[in-house]
């Protein structure tokens, strides 16, 4: 059997995909450079 | 579909080659998802000090872990990194993307609750073998097993590919350091220091997090290009469409060359960032406290990460050799600037001099895969990769033996404080230079070491 025969990238495979990792990403640089920018001021 | 592929298990190369209609750009994400989880080794310093009193709890006691033992189980995870990407590098390549991923979550996820029982059991040994031999060889599986597979889809951008995955790495500390602390806060009582349920519950989630990344993760078929790009025919000058053995690449003096390469890049930036808080403070005493020390190294991590794409996708244009260049020259450059910086008390100069130098040394890292699919061809890319990280060790341990001795060096010899760093700056710069000169020797690998066509088609593929 090969895993793709159900069929080919939908724009919702993406958005799902990139928003698993971008998501944690952003919250994690975000929280990262306010902390950065406290600690500045 | 053929009979082989229909009985083909869940981690056969067969299995995941993609099918009609499937998008390059859900491999990225796949190979992030593996990436943002093992990066998680840069902020594993969160759990030093809360490990140094699991027994007093509010503060250390003498049967108390200290802080240098705990130190040695990131050294050893780093160890097991390189060893693990050199001695199974062939295996990832030929078992392909998802079985090594697989593996590495096993092992990163595994290494987390091993050490959760060594903290239960306040046995340091148990934490070295779970998250330093266990949880390293998981790292240097996940570290190389997404960059051939990256490659073969983005042949006409493989800086950029190998530069997004591999800048998951440097960031995966952004999600790793406020999510521990959060946990352990969520996990702590009067009684209890939360890190063992800390441990288990980043091991079950990194370990689902990485299955997702091996689930989405596809070989593209065979002579697939991607529209509108026309592979070279004819070899350019620094970028081979042969490939060449992944212990034949060992024999030639490019290898040797680029190890250099990057081991002296590695060298030049880690030995600053281990010391980034202490060396910005002792340089400018008085003007940069403890807090607004802690603020730079965030804003240096954030370089490291960013200038591992932008670098890496850089290098697509100008040339891996040009960009090595740039690192090498500017870094030189950069580096002697530092002491001036110091000297006339310009903390705007100082930081930005830091940043763009650690944005080259997350870019070092970034741009060699690719460099190293010009030099040995795509197939064993992954594989040659995993045994230069041997570069990686090395320069792990040059870097800051350098930076510290000579600080301690220059400070009992009389010298002030805010001073005692400008030899390091000095020999770092020279550092930079023999990095350029080895840069320059790097020609086109000799015929010889190619391998013939059907070879390349033949070995590795009876999965």
């Amino acid at each position: 059997m090969n895993d793709q025969t159900a069929g080919g990238t939908t724009p919702l495979h993406l958005i799902l995909a990139w928003g698993l990792v971008g998501i944690p990403l952003a919250w994690g640089v975000v929280e990262t450079v306010m902390n950065a920018l406290k600690l500045f001021s | 579909m053929s009979a082989t592929t229909e009985s083909a298990g869940l981690f056969s190369t067969q299995r995941i080659v993609a099918g009609p209609g499937f998008s390059r750009w859900m491999v990225p994400p796949a190979a992030l998802c593996v990436h943002l989880c093992i990066g998680q080794a840069y902020a594993f310093s969160v759990f030093n000090l809360p490990m140094t009193r699991l027994l007093g709890i509010t503060q250390s006691t003498p049967d108390d872990w200290k802080l240098t033992d705990l130190g040695w189980i990131f050294s050893i995870a780093i160890v097991f990194l390189g060893l693990s990407a050199a001695v199974l590098g062939r295996w990832v390549e030929e078992g392909g993307p998802r079985r090594a991923m697989f593996a590495s979550g096993l092992c990163f996820g595994g290494g987390f609750l091993i050490s959760a029982a060594g903290v239960y059991a306040h046995n340091i040994w148990i934490i070295y073998f779970g998250y330093g031999v266990i949880g390293g060889i998981g790292l240097g599986l996940g570290y190389i097993s997404p960059v051939s597979t990256l490659i073969k889809w983005f042949p006409d951008r493989p800086g950029m590919a190998t530069g997004m995955a591999i800048m998951g790495f440097g960031g995966a500390a952004f999600i790793a350091s406020p999510l521990s602390v959060l946990l352990m806060r969520q996990f702590t009582t009067p009684t209890h220091v939360g890190v063992a349920e800390t441990f288990i519950v980043l091991g079950v989630v990194y370990f689902c997090f990485m299955m997702v990344g091996a689930m989405i993760v596809r070989l593209p078929p065979p002579g697939w290009r991607p529209a509108g790009y026309v592979a070279p025919v004819q070899a350019q000058k620094l970028i081979t469409t042969n490939n060449v053995f992944v212990y034949q690449a060992l024999k030639t003096p490019q290898f040797w060359l680029i190890w250099w390469v990057l081991c002296l890049n590695v060298t030049a930036g880690i030995g600053v960032i281990g010391q980034a808080s202490a060396m910005s403070q002792e340089m400018f005493p008085g003007h940069i406290t403890a807090v607004a020390a802690a603020g730079f190294v965030g804003f240096m991590s954030l370089f490291n990460m960013v200038g591992r794409f932008i670098w890496a996708s850089v290098s697509d244009y100008i040339g891996r050799k040009n960009t090595y260049f740039v690192f090498f020259a500017l870094g030189t450059i950069l580096y002697a600037t530092v002491p001036y910086a110091g000297g006339i008390g310009s903390v705007g100069l100082f930081v930005a001099c830091f940043c763009i130098i650690i944005s080259m040394y997350g870019g070092g890292f970034a741009t060699v895969p690719a460099y190293l699919r010009d030099m040995f061809g795509t197939r064993y890319v992954g594989a040659i990769h995993g045994m230069l990280l041997t570069a990686w060790s090395a320069a792990g341990i040059f870097g800051p033996v350098l930076v510290n001795y000579i600080r301690q060096y220059n400070v009992d010899s009389g010298i002030p404080k805010a001073q005692a760093y400008n030899i390091t700056m000095y020999l770092m710069a020279a550092l930079l230079v023999v990095g350029f000169l080895c840069n320059l020797c790097i020609t086109a690998v000799n015929e010889r070491h190619h391998m013939e066509p059907d070879e390349s088609d033949a070995i590795g593929m009876a999965d």
